[in-house]
């Protein structure tokens, strides 16, 4: 059965599986789908209509759900090399067809079931029941998976119709983002990593769509300049102009207000969530957000989405009030997990934490996506503060206010081998945390896509270094206050 | 009748154990060279209790450390990261320890000690180049022994680079090297100085500052400590028991441990 979630998280879960119905219906019924990096302007395919999907979000959700590595080598296969990000590797695969798809048995039409996926059988004791035969646990055979093999839509589509070509179809993975629509048109800003100029172009020639581009240039400043506002105003414009071109629409001066003030109460409410990690203990964790990314991601210039963060600001409320939390431990320590997750493993990222009561009150990645603006001119501004395109003064008082205002006992870095801009500067960021903040810090290697980039021994080691670290740390500061 | 603790290191390509008396006297200790994943775990524990003439019972706690430590967990009362067992036996042997390197089989740990306790590390990513692993690969390539690359090195004359951080790329720069006849000891000093750069980019991470210690079975390798000290520009104080350091140091948490529960 399902685990109860608040009001709140239910709506937040409605808003992107409607996000992501609507765009496969658009798609159904012959209208345009776009794709979006996450940091695009989206009030400007909201003025439009547009229905759109975001790959960083969509890759984040395949390998969540363990077919990154399988997408990333068919990105491999088609070229694309083992260094280049691993959303990016994903995004390409599935912009050239492959997808991740369940093996079929011809004959029978039935899945083939792998032996070795499920999860054990456990008796009425709950405790697990060892097969006598092999001494391994027995396997719950409602929890079976079929072998994942990879597919590829347009050879399917070139197949002649009958037999093979429904059940190729039927059998590609059934969630969400293993389901989104082909692209007719992109839509790149490079804030959130310079590799999206790239990654886009690459997507737009495979399909021979249109690429509409804002580029953000890195800031080596705190301030944005006006000849930077003036830059990304101009680009702006042209990207109006090219969707009108696109849409055959006029750009619609009053939905775009809409948009905007719709993005600006979805962040809003999205950075008071955040806030709440400041409470100790926190009633809400880092990882907890993390999987709201999706909606801030998808649904920024949405009312639904703004709604559903005001509503689940309303079950934090309450969770204070009660005193209840959804980490699962006592909280012991609080850290800050600097960087993306690994997602497809979760599990193993949360299990040395949860063991050493470490709760993760403070993370970076969350609230970066809260843009909150007044005019179009602070709009350009604050497209322009991405932790990717910001200087490192500026990405180094972010993280020690979060950290100070979430009350740390350390930092978790994740060496992140997808993504070389940030993880090139956190070297010096961690030296920057500990002298400034007072704290231990560890990094360990991994990635936010491709599994084959973490070692789950060499991670709890680093968790645990950081553990007995922290507690050394407490214990020299209730020293020096004796 | 004193307090016995033991402490248990089970590292990728040894395991070594300490037994103390009291936390302050070494009464025996053992080293198997064989590590986590064989039978090297329970011998070096049966060799240290026998070069003790002591039994299992006689011991009051266990502590296991290393990247086997929680294979362990029948045999000691509790398990802790070899990053704090290392700093605790660096402050041991060397009270006035600021900071630690350690470069053990397949990893290099930088530790940032603070009134004798560890309070921030850095470590080696995945990549094993700077190890022991690397050393024993290189070694296995000149045809020496391990044991002998600082002596060897230290008659050199002339400096070979290893530009190569991958232990795979660089062994064949060595086998390069051979194919020209360039002298071994050359060699080998070049192995030494790359290995210095590697682990010292990683200790300047974390800050280095005086007293410079290095552990682990690398810092009996007289070749890497001095190229180390170069790079740092820091004097580097090794112990004769540096490949026993994560055991001492999980003996001395054995016994703090020991203390804490029997305070009462």
């Amino acid at each position: 059965m399902a685990k109860a979630v608040s009001p709140g998280v239910a709506a937040l879960r409605k808003v992107v599986d409607d996000v992501h119905a609507k765009a496969r219906q658009a798609k159904a019924e012959g209208k345009l789908v776009g794709w979006s990096s996450s940091k695009f302007p989206c009030e400007l395919a909201e003025a439009f209509d547009l229905d759109v999907m975001y790959p960083e979000n969509q890759a984040a959700g395949i390998a969540a759900n363990r077919d990154g590595e399988l997408m990333c080598q068919a990105a491999e296969d088609l070229g694309y090399d083992n260094d280049i990000c691993g959303y990016a590797r994903i995004s390409l695969a599935y912009a050239a067809g492959k997808r991740a798809s369940r093996k079929i048995d011809f004959e029978t039409g039935e899945y083939v079931i792998n032996p070795n996926s499920g999860k054990p059988l456990k008796g009425p004791d709950g405790k697990v029941i060892i097969d006598p035969e092999t001494g391994k646990p027995k396997k719950d055979p409602k929890t079976l998976q079929p072998y994942t093999v990879l597919d590829d839509i347009y050879e399917i589509e070139a197949l002649p119709e009958g037999r093979e070509k429904e059940l190729r179809k039927k059998a590609i993975k059934p969630y969400r983002q293993m389901q989104i629509p082909q692209p007719d048109f992109v839509l790149c800003c490079n804030n959130i990593c310079n590799c999206m100029t790239k990654w886009y172009e690459n997507i737009a020639r495979m399909r021979n769509i249109p690429l509409i581009m804002i580029d953000i240039p890195y800031n080596n400043t705190v301030d944005v300049h006006d000849s930077n506002v003036a830059y990304v105003r101009a680009q702006f414009d042209a990207a109006i102009k090219q969707l009108e071109e696109l849409t055959g629409k006029k750009f619609d001066e009053e939905k775009f207000n809409r948009a905007c003030a719709n993005a600006n109460r979805t962040a809003s409410a999205w950075l008071r969530v955040c806030d709440y990690l400041q409470y100790k203990p926190a009633p809400y964790s880092g990882f907890d957000l993390f999987n709201h990314m999706a909606d801030i991601v998808t649904a920024r210039g949405k009312v639904e989405a703004a709604e559903a963060f005001e509503l689940l600001e309303k079950d934090l409320e309450q969770a204070v009030k009660n005193g209840t939390t959804t980490t699962p431990f006592p909280e012991k320590y609080r850290v800050m997990f600097e960087g993306i997750p690994c997602w497809p493993k979760l599990p193993n990222l949360f299990k040395p934490l949860k063991a050493n009561g470490v709760n993760v009150t403070a993370v970076v990645y969350a609230p970066a996506f809260g843009f909150v603006y007044d005019d179009l001119d602070s709009m350009c501004r604050a497209y322009y503060k991405a932790p990717n395109s910001v200087c490192i003064e500026q990405g180094v008082d972010w993280r020690e206010g979060i950290c100070r205002a979430n009350k740390v006992d350390g930092v978790l870095v994740h060496y992140n081998r997808s993504c070389k801009p940030w993880s090139g500067y956190m070297a010096e960021m961690q030296r920057r945390f500990t002298d400034d903040l007072g704290v231990p810090t560890a990094g360990f290697d991994g990635d936010q896509a491709d599994p084959r980039n973490f070692n789950e021994a060499q991670y709890e080691t680093r968790v645990q270094g950081l553990v007995e670290a922290m507690e050394a740390n407490q214990a020299a500061k209730e020293a020096a206050e004796a | 009748m004193p307090v016995y603790t033991l402490g248990i290191d089970i590292g990728s390509t040894a395991s070594k154990c300490v037994i103390l008396a009291d936390g302050k006297d070494i009464v025996a200790k053992s080293l198997i060279a064989v590590g986590a994943g064989t039978s090297g775990p329970q011998r070096a524990v049966a060799q240290v209790l026998e070069n003790a003439g002591m039994a299992k019972d006689d011991i009051q706690y266990t502590l296991a450390t290393g990247y086997g430590r929680n294979s362990m967990l029948e045999l000691a009362d509790e398990q802790m990261s070899e990053l704090s067992c290392h700093g605790k036996g660096a402050v041991f042997l060397f009270p006035e320890v600021h900071t630690v390197i350690d470069i053990g089989g397949q990893d290099v740990k930088v530790l940032k000690i603070e009134n004798g306790m560890m309070t921030n590390f850095v470590m080696n990513d995945k990549c094993a180049a700077g190890t022991g692993r690397f050393l024993d690969v290189m070694a296995r390539v000149l045809e020496v022994n391990v044991e002998d690359l600082g002596a060897l090195g230290a008659q050199s004359t002339r400096y070979v680079g290893i530009s190569s951080t991958c232990t795979v790329f660089a062994e064949s720069e060595v086998i390069s090297q051979l194919a020209m006849d360039t002298d071994k000891r050359d060699i080998i000093n070049g192995i030494h100085k790359s290995v210095a750069m590697r682990v010292s980019g990683l200790a300047h991470r974390v800050g280095v500052k005086d007293m410079v210690v290095m552990t682990g079975g690398v810092a009996q390798n007289t070749g890497v400590v001095s190229a180390l000290q170069t790079e740092l520009g820091h004097t580097i104080h090794t112990s004769p028991l540096t490949q026993y350091n994560g055991a001492l140091g999980a003996a001395l948490f054995a016994w703090q441990k020991y203390r804490k529960a029997h305070k009462s």
